[in-house]
Parts: C-alpha cells; structure tokens; sequence
C-alpha cells in the first residue's frame, strides 16, 4: 500500500515547524497612546522580520479579535474568547527550526513578554 | 510506410526536434525563422521523395536538408548573419563552419530547454498551450484549432500574441538554474497537465486527434523524467497520472463512439501495460518528500484502475480527495469526493454533505444528487436529474442523464 | 468574507489513546476538514501534539508546557472562511474533538493586515 503510505509519511522539510501561540491578560494592558501602539507594532514586525530574515518563517501566522465563541458541544456556545483562563490568545506564528530548544531561542525574544504575556511553542504536525 | 502516411508522420515526430534544435540555436527572437526552415525541409521532402522516392534513411535526409537551409539562410541574410551568425561563431569552435548539431542529445536537450521557454510564467496559459503544440508538437494550425474547439484564425492570432510576448520578454533559451528549477517546473507541469486534459476532456468528436494529444503531453512529460535535473518526485506523480486515465482509452468509447461512463467500462480493455508504467512511475513519485495535487490526483487514478468496489477502495479515494481539496478546491474535486463519502460513509452522510456543497448551477452537482437520493427519495432524485438534464451542456451528458431517468421510473 | 480560527482545546493532554482510536479519530478528522474544504471554506490547519511543549514566559523562563497551571491543552487548528462567526460556529460544531468530555472548540476571528499579533 505504498500509495497511502507516501501520503503519510511525506515530510515537507527536513527542518521541523513550530507554533507559538501568543497568550496575554488583554483586560490587564493598560491604554496606550496612538505612538505607544506603533512603537509595539514595530517591535513585533522587527522581530518577525528577523526571524524570516533567517529563512525560518514558515507562516507568519495572524492576530486574532479579542472577541469570539467556545463550542462545547454540538449544542453549548459561550461568547467571548476561551475564559477559563486569564490569558487568552491573542495570535500565533508558524517557524522553522531544528529542533525544541533552537525554537524556544526564537521565542524569548518575542515582545510580548513586555505586556505580561507568555508564548507557548508547539511542534506542528501535519493533519 | 507509404509516403502519403509517412510525411505527416515524420513531421509529427521530426518537425518539432528541427525547429527546436535551430530555435535553440538562433535566440527566442528568431522562432519564425526556424519553423519556416523546418517547414521548408518537409516541402522539399514533399517534391523530391514524390519525384525520386523515398530516401533510405528519410530521417537523416530531413537533418541535412535542414542544416543545408540553415546554413543558406544565414549566407543570404546579411543582417542575421551579422547580429546571430557572429554570436553563434563566437561561442561555438573555431571554424568558420557554423555546427548545425541534430545529435541525439541536442535534440532532447534542446526540446527540453524549448519546454521551459514555452512554459515560461510570463505567458498566459493558453498561450502556451497552444506553442506547446505547435512547437513541440508539431500540430498544424488546423489541428490546434480543432483540439482546442477554436478556429484557425483565432489559434493564429495566439500564436502570433505568444511569440511577440516571448521575443518582447527576451527570453534565453535554457534550462533554469538547478535552484530556480522546481519553481519553474511547477509551471510546466501545469501546462502539461492542461494539454493532457485538453485532449482526455475534450468534447470534439475526433477521437484520434484527442488521443494524439494526450500521447504528445506524455511524450513531453518524458521529456523531463529523461533528464535527471528535472526527474522529480512530481514530474513521476503528473506521468503516472496520465498512465492511468490513458489506460481506459479503449474503453471509453463504445463502437458508435458514444462516451461509456468508468461504471459501465468493460475491464478487460483497459491497457495493462499502461497501468503498469503508471504504478511505476507512482512508486517513483513517492521516493521524494513533497506532496504536489497530481501525487494526489495519481493516487486517486491508481485506485480507479481497481475495478471491484471494495470499501478499502473506497475509504482510500475519499481521503485522497480529503488531502487534494485542502490543497487546491475546484467544483468537480468537491463533487468527485462526495461521491467517494457516498461509498465509504454511507448515502444519508453523502447527501447532506453534498447539500452544503450549494453547487446549485452545476449540472453534475444535480447528477450526484439524483443518484445520492435513488432508493431513498425517488421523487427527489428525479427532480435533481431533471434539474441535471436542463443544465447539461453536451448532448452526451444529456443522454447519460435520460439513461438513468429512465430506470429510475420504471 | 472573513476568516475564522477554530481552536481545539483538550481537557486533559495526557490522556492516552490506543492506535485504533487515533485511527478513527484521524478519519473523522480528516472528513470533517475535507467537508470544509469541499465547500471551499477551508484555508490551513495542523496538528499541536501534545508531548515536548513548552512555555516561554517573563525574563526568558521556560516551563513544560502546556500542562502546567493550565488543564486545557491545544491540540490543532484550523483555519476557515465564512461569512460570520455564526457560520464558523457551525463548522465548529462538526468537529470530532467535541466528542471527548471537556473538550471544546474556540472560534476566533482572524485579524487582517495590521501586521501585529
């Protein structure tokens, strides 16, 4: 049954994708001015920037509306972003890297950890 | 060989080699130059094999000829011979003979380089179709027009925009570099893929010519899995794929010529030789790491060689077309994959699948429909085969359609 | 139209499955997306598996994540196109993840072209 096999056995790189997911306290980031704002954003594309700077972006991911819905089951829909925990995600980046620790490397110098946020590091599998 | 048959057929097989081992050698700018020597050789062939007879070896004479014409033409022409002749002098020997080189390995080296020109991004897709065919293929205005239901001065006119395109662009004639290669190569599988299509899919009634161009996009696709900078998991996978669907040729047309659906096919003229190449070439494919839609449309293709409707048949097509949707989405894809849910899940899943499908404009969407609700709602299957027959938009879909109308009734 | 992210949360990680239930898993996932994609909403998706993960926080502290304080635990995504959150939700109701207790599935809309996370 090679047919299938190859299906899934089929590796896109030798290198390996990571996700961070990007999780902050929004209701505990005080407001900021409109320059404070552009400030952050540049921080976050400088850093993104370095990273596909080095060949290793392999999605450059999303920011996700503080609003949303949980589904529980076929039948339960809360509103709003998953709250059982303070933190709640607020966007993710895809990466390439060698391994655990090369990416977590990558993600310490993400600027989220100046908002009191934390990134969580994933490998990623094909579905 | 009689010479009625045997100058179209060496024009098939040699025009293209000649046009583009002198294209290759002249520049993208001047690939008029080189079909009408190519052009003039078959003429000359024409008047002296009429006259004298046959050659021994016809092919050889063709390449002499050939060379002869181009050599004359670069003397007569004093301002190609300026601006061509004394780049070509420069970078090939010393002497002052200009080496016409019709070798094998020219010719395969020099179609290879004309594919990736062809096929070059910058040019619409059916424009390169259609140079596809005419140069690397050797069809006629006629025949071109024919296989792609245009007319003649339509195709022209294609070719005419084509070429300007490509000489504005400055296009050097090679082979991408070995980094660039599977980038380009995407796009030349995607014409490949289209001119076998063009032939498989094709509503004109010349089943020759249909055939004709399925076996030319082969040929070309060989092309590439001859040579070992370009023999890829991919080009394997596009190969095996028309392996496969080029195996049920004979079982596709019934004596009348009337389409004979894959269900109604009798096995037994599928060619097995075909479907043994396709299983090789899938094998080869899956030595590579990426996945490209024709590993996955092969995939498909190979489990349609097995006749038997076994759930593990099934089961494997449905996931297949799982992987294929989530990688490039087109109408038929969606349909193709409710049907292989309808066998592996069950018709009541299928249907309401196929409901939030909302293909509501598409004829096979109502034939899939009809045929989901036979035996559970006749009377909405007939509707949707109503629906489908209004929308056809071949008599022969039409008449399938009324078929099975027909049975659901009685 | 808009584009949504459908998050699966798992109640416990840990949790052991057999192959067999992986492969039966696997199929209704596979069908489930395949569903998506033939309606032409799909855009990506993958697969977080659970062992090896980590959480970077403040001053660079790396932690075992993601079973840590937190009892739920990421175990893919997928991205689709829809036209309001509603319609995403019922895309998110199909999914196979919702058959083990606790689980669920976040739906959130996709932010575009600020280039901020």
């Amino acid at each position: 049954m090679v047919f299938i096999n190859f299906i899934s056995t089929a590796k896109f790189d030798t290198m390996r994708d990571y996700m961070f997911v990007f999780r902050t306290d929004y209701n505990a980031i005080p407001e900021r001015t409109a320059e404070a704002a552009a400030a952050m954003t540049q921080r976050w594309m400088d850093w993104i920037g370095g990273i596909a700077a080095q060949g290793k972006l392999t999605d450059r991911g999303n920011r996700l509306e503080n609003t949303g819905s949980v589904v529980k089951g076929k039948n339960v829909v809360t509103n709003g972003p998953y709250a059982e925990i303070k933190e709640s995600i607020g966007g993710y980046t895809i990466v390439k890297a060698n391994s655990y620790d090369e990416a977590i490397e990558m993600a310490k110098g993400c600027p989220i950890f100046s908002q009191g946020g934390n990134v969580e590091v994933r490998e990623v599998s094909i579905l | 060989m009689e010479q009625q048959e045997l100058i179209p057929h060496l024009f098939r097989t040699e025009f293209r080699k000649i046009t583009s081992v002198l294209c290759s050698l002249f520049g993208i700018a001047h690939i008029e130059i080189a079909e009408d020597i190519a052009s003039e050789t078959f003429l000359s062939a024409l008047e002296t094999w009429t006259y004298k007879g046959i050659p021994e070896n016809p092919v050889a004479w063709l390449y002499t000829v050939a060379k002869n014409k181009a050599k004359n033409h670069l003397a007569r022409n004093a301002l190609f011979n300026e601006k061509i002749a004394g780049q070509i002098k420069q970078t090939s020997s010393e002497s002052e003979e200009i080496d016409i080189d019709l070798s094998d390995q020219n010719i395969t080296d020099s179609q290879l380089r004309m594919l990736f020109t062809i096929c070059h991004p910058s040019l619409p897709a059916e424009a390169q179709i259609g140079l596809a065919l005419r140069i690397l293929c050797g069809f006629g205005i006629d025949e071109i027009a024919n296989a792609l239901l245009s007319n003649k001065e339509t195709i022209n006119k294609r070719l005419y925009r084509a070429k300007e395109k490509l000489r504005a662009e400055n296009i050097n004639i090679e082979l991408p570099s070995a980094t660039e290669i599977s980038a380009r190569l995407e796009n030349v599988l995607a014409t490949l893929y289209l001119l076998f299509n063009e032939g498989y899919y094709s509503e004109s009634n010349d089943a020759v010519l249909q055939e004709d161009l399925c076996l030319e996009a082969m040929q070309l696709t060989y092309l590439l899995i001859e040579n070992e900078l370009t023999n890829l998991p991919a080009v394997n996978a596009l190969l095996s794929l028309m392996c496969f669907h080029a195996s049920r040729f004979e079982a596709r047309k019934n004596e009348q010529g009337e389409m004979v659906l894959y269900h109604d096919q009798d096995e037994t003229l599928w060619n097995r030789e075909l479907i043994s190449k396709g299983v090789y070439h899938l094998n080869l494919a899956s030595q590579g790491t990426a996945l490209s839609k024709y590993h996955l449309e092969a995939g498909i293709a190979y489990w349609h060689t097995k006749k038997a409707d076994t759930h593990e048949k099934w089961e494997a097509i449905l996931q297949l077309y799982n992987q294929l949707l989530q990688i490039e989405y087109s109408p038929i894809a969606a349909l193709n994959r409710t049907y292989a849910l309808s066998k592996a899940n069950g018709k009541e899943e299928a249907i309401t699948e196929a409901e939030k499908l909302a293909l509501t404009g598409n004829p096979y969407y109502h034939t899939l429909l009809g045929e989901l609700y036979t035996d559970i709602d006749n009377k909405k299957a007939l509707d949707h085969l109503q629906m489908a027959c209004s929308l056809a938009r071949t008599i022969a879909d039409r008449q399938i359609i009324q078929k099975k109308m027909a049975l659901l009734v009685h | 139209m808009k584009e949504f992210i459908l998050i699966f949360r798992h109640e416990d990680g840990q949790k052991v499955a057999s192959p067999e239930q992986i492969q039966v898993w696997m199929k209704q996932t596979m069908d489930w997306i395949g569903g998506i994609a033939a309606q032409n909403k799909f855009v990506q998706g993958n697969g977080l598996p659970f062992d090896e993960a980590r959480i970077v926080g403040h001053n660079g502290v790396v932690t075992n994540g993601p079973f840590g304080d937190i009892k739920e635990t990421i175990g893919g995504y997928i991205i689709v196109k829809a036209d309001t959150i509603e319609e995403a939700v019922e895309f998110a109701r199909g999914c196979p993840v919702l058959q083990g207790e606790g689980n669920t599935v976040e739906v959130r809309k996709i932010a575009k072209g600020d280039g901020v996370h």
